[in-house]
């Protein structure tokens, strides 16, 4: 049972054979088995699950209509608010904070009947690419224990590849869906900018960060990126555009399909097993009769620079918030007004958040904003003018989503630099607000998963699915499960 | 481009945080490898380049300015980390030193 896709328990509840109930005593029980090993939870409260899941039974018997992730569990990112559950960016900060309401994506699962399952550990306010930089703890990759799950929505990814929960929600801002998705080997799914609202995500960076689902295969992503994409007049950035049935055509081959390769996702730094297994993933739609077309983009190897000034630039603001005041950590210090701010935040950020807030604060400070942040700005124009050029000549751009598989737990914890450089094919892709999907194209050597990267046309999600089909309907890969 | 000790204590103060010796010697030469890799972007020229802030092309979003219901003072106040007793108020340090002045 844990190790089937959400499209396959709907059906065994359509057909009479699985309650929600039982199919949430499952996932419980894997939860409690499995999570001393994988660590992906934060919280997760089982009488709540439970009770979740009598209810939809009782609506199913009393023949009343269901949603379309009626007793489905879903686990979530601890960074998106949930009403009267703490939710707490795996932060000192937040580590009481009970949000007063819902986050928009929260409120479309529970309108569409998911049972909401638990909150998912991450790196500290979704800054990090191991998820190492929790407060709280570690969590390992359900293919080799000693290894990250990547991040920052490691949590989330975790518990879907390794089956204590069929799907959950997470946040990208630079890659924190695609890369985790990637090690993990999963579909993630950053949608373009405004699909989703981000009304209740604790903002990072607000002009980067989107909300998308985790799935073991394609058909789920469809069905959940469907569940919570649309329209909220209090995201003012969610823009008003129909949702199509994302899983209406998602069998149907793309005619005439033209992958662009840029040849700067294939430069130093890619290890030769990725390369190796994303050039086969290229030649099995070569042999579906795909065409493909070598295209550049100029930029891409200045995108990590731009995104590693615009992101911590706006987390910095957005950041200002948490002075203690209202809500989070309040120092117990006797001191003035702005001594109890220093200290507040001295002693319950960690330490990759202070750096990212110094950061930002630098590069927009009075004498640097020009040489920094303005600099990167122009920079981000150009990353997005390299996609819509390469995006004219073709349906969707394909690379690795990371240059390497899992990397082992600790390796990059004391240098910010390298952790930063597992973003490389991923940030991009953010700072031009296009969707970006990454899909299991096989394994190393050792057993660790590989991620295939498709990039599309803002809005332009449903093709970018149906492409992503076309690989996964002749591959096997999504199909595995790991031992844990 | 590296920093001196002294400007990143300035940022720190900026920044509202107040931390160890120790933590500002090491993000002294964090920061400074991070400044040191970004700096790559003035190989770049952007003259001319309009700055982009955000993707979508979307300027002055309304909404009708109809009242919607908000939070209730209770909820308002349930993570606050100091209430005042029997009130409705977040309760703060005091903002200004009580001995001297007050100026508006």
């Amino acid at each position: 049972m844990i190790e089937s896709t959400a499209t396959e328990l709907l059906a065994l509840q359509a057909a009479g054979k699985a309650s929600a109930a039982e199919i949430a005593d499952a996932f419980l029980a894997a939860y409690r088995d499995r999570e001393p090993k994988l660590k992906s939870f934060v919280s997760l409260d089982e009488a709540a699950v439970r009770a979740q899941a009598a209810a939809v039974d009782a609506k199913r018997k009393a023949g009343q209509p269901l949603g379309k992730l009626a007793g489905v569990p879903v686990a979530v990112k601890d960074v998106l608010c949930t009403k009267g559950v703490a939710t707490t960016c795996s932060s000192k900060v937040l580590v009481n904070f009970v949000p007063p309401y819902d986050a928009h994506v929260v409120e479309r699962l529970r309108a569409e009947d998911a049972v909401l399952f638990g909150k998912t550990n991450m790196d500290e306010f979704a800054m990090g690419s191991s998820t190492e930089n929790s407060a709280f703890q570690v969590t390992r990759n359900p293919w080799d224990t000693a290894r990250i799950p990547g991040g920052s929505s490691g949590g989330a990814a975790a518990c879907v590849a390794g089956c204590q929960a069929p799907l959950s929600l997470g946040t990208d801002t630079g890659g924190s869906i695609r890369q985790p998705a990637a090690l993990c080997g999963i579909v993630g799914i950053k949608p373009t900018y405004g699909r989703v609202s981000r009304y209740g995500l604790i903002a990072f960076a607000s002009s980067l960060d989107q909300v998308g689902p985790f799935a073991h295969d394609v058909t789920d992503s469809a069905l959940l990126l469907e569940a919570i994409s649309g329209h909220d007049r209090r995201d003012s950035t969610c823009v008003n555009e129909p949702v199509p049935d994302y899983r209406k055509a998602l069998n149907e081959p793309v005619k005439g399909l033209k992958i662009g390769v840029p040849r700067e996702f294939f430069d130093k730094g890619l290890d030769g097993e990725v390369e190796s297994a994303v050039r086969d993933a290229l030649k099995e739609y070569q042999k579906q009769g795909a065409m493909l077309v070598d295209v550049s983009l100029p930029h891409s190897k200045y995108a990590l620079a731009a995104y590693y000034i615009v992101a911590p630039a706006e987390a910095s603001s957005n950041l200002a918030r948490f002075d203690g005041m209202h809500y989070g950590h309040r120092t117990k210090e006797k001191t003035d007004l702005i001594g109890t701010y220093a200290k507040s935040r001295g002693e319950a950020f960690g330490k990759e958040v202070q750096r990212r807030i110094m950061i930002g604060t630098y590069v927009l400070s009075s004498g640097y904003a020009d040489k920094y942040y303005h600099k990167a700005l122009k920079v981000r124009r150009l990353v997005k003018k390299d996609y819509d050029d390469a995006l004219a000549q073709c349906d969707v751009v394909m690379g690795p989503t990371t240059p390497t598989a899992a990397f082992r737990a600790g390796e990059k914890s004391d240098d910010p630099l390298a952790m930063y450089l597992s973003d490389v094919y991923t940030v991009s892709c953010n700072l031009a607000g296009i969707p970006g999907l990454s899909v299991p194209c096989g394994f190393t050597k050792t057993g660790l998963p590989i991620g295939l990267q498709l990039l599309g046309r803002p809005f332009d999600e449903e093709k970018l699915l149906r492409i992503a089909r076309m690989y996964e309907a002749a591959t096997d890969w999504h199909t595995r499960r790991p031992k844990v | 481009m590296s920093l001196t000790l002294d400007q990143v204590r300035k940022v720190a103060t900026l920044a509202r945080l107040e931390l160890p010796e120790a933590d500002l010697v090491r993000m002294q030469s964090q920061l400074s490898a991070i400044l040191d890799y970004v700096a790559q972007l003035d190989e770049l020229n952007t003259d001319g380049v309009e700055p982009l802030a955000h993707p979508l092309p979307l300027q002055n979003v309304f909404r009708p300015d109809v009242p919607v219901p908000s939070l209730s003072p209770d909820e308002a106040l349930q993570n606050a980390p100091k209430r005042e007793k029997g009130s409705d108020y977040f309760s703060v340090p005091a903002v200004f030193d009580t001995d001297e002045p007050v100026s508006h």
